[in-house]
């Protein structure tokens, strides 16, 4: 990938991270984190993890934003805009952020290893078709694709996540169904007798 | 030419924009918002530590599957978050944080 779009997609990402933090309508902020999750998609793909991207581009920019933005509009927080921001917190959020860049940038200059360029770090499907080979593990599809000198990357994570990794996918399965129950759970109505006070939801009145 | 230091970086950036935006912004849905940027920020670094350090010729995929395992606890943390968040506006009319303040009194 050209250093050109690497530079372009961070500065998307950065720059729609900062909108994030400092506009003051939610439905505002809620859109520059789906452009910012875009931005990071791409970066995914820069690195050769295709199917990460696309699960970005799914789960994150697609299902959790449109939940956060069918809860803003839900609310209808739109009172919340005219409080003035309390200086403490600025300034504490500002001194906290300050140490921890330097912190970073101390340790990422200290950091020979991440001196590598990503060209010094090629892929090598040959190898692998080879390693695969000697290892004994023979899957049909992803060897072709590698004898193709292609990189299968959707096959090899669900080869991963099917084989060293089921157990894992099991639990994450039975927390999913945890969350789905718990979601059902917390925002039932307790009390049915209080339901119609409710002024709760009407349709967004904002555009 | 792009490093693995710069993929590092980038991510560290965003990571504390999270971090201001968790400390500075007052609305509910703001700082929630801000909590899975920074878990982004995570699988960033998660992702170019696995090209970066590739195994027989492919990228580490031990680390791609982290990051599979953590966008997938993130999915079930907003739902179960954002219902919070509702069941909490029904009580209290407000997504404030200075207005939630019953524990500490």
């Amino acid at each position: 990938m050209p250093s050109v779009l690497f530079y372009l997609f961070s500065a998307i990402m950065l720059g729609f991270g900062i909108l994030v933090v400092a506009l003051r309508n939610p439905v505002s902020s809620a859109l520059s984190l789906a452009m910012s999750f875009l931005g990071l998609a791409a970066l995914f793909v820069s690195l050769g993890a295709f199917f990460i991207g696309v699960i970005q581009v799914l789960v994150y920019a697609g299902a959790v934003m449109v939940l956060f933005l069918f809860i803003i509009m839900l609310l209808d927080i739109q009172a919340e805009q005219r409080r003035k921001l309390n200086l403490p917190a600025v300034i504490g959020g500002s001194f906290l952020v300050l140490v921890f860049a330097l912190q970073l940038a101390t340790v990422l200059g200290s950091f020979p290893e991440g001196h590598r360029l990503l060209n010094a770090v090629p892929l090598s499907p040959e190898t692998a078709l080879a390693a695969r080979q000697a290892a004994g593990t023979v899957h049909a599809s992803i060897d072709q694709d590698l004898a193709a000198g292609k990189l299968p990357d959707v096959k090899l994570i669900g080869e991963t996540l099917f084989t060293r990794y089921h157990f894992h996918l099991q639990i994450i399965g039975v927390l999913l169904l945890v969350a789905t129950v718990g979601v059902i759970v917390i925002s039932r109505r307790e009390d049915k007798t209080a339901a119609p006070s409710e002024p709760a939801a009407p349709a967004p009145s904002q555009p | 030419m792009i490093t693995l230091n710069d993929y590092l970086l980038v991510s560290g950036l965003l990571f504390a924009i999270g971090l201001a935006g968790v400390v500075l912004r007052r609305n509910l849905i703001i700082i929630f918002m801000c909590l899975e940027m920074m878990l982004s920020a995570a699988n960033l670094s998660l992702v170019a530590f696995s090209r970066f350090n590739p195994s027989n010729g492919l990228p580490d995929y031990n680390g791609q599957m982290m990051v599979f395992l953590i966008i997938t606890v993130a999915a079930a943390e907003v739902a179960v978050g954002l219902a919070i968040i509702i069941a909490l506006f029904r009580a209290r009319r407000t997504v404030h944080v200075d207005d939630l303040d019953a524990m500490k009194h």
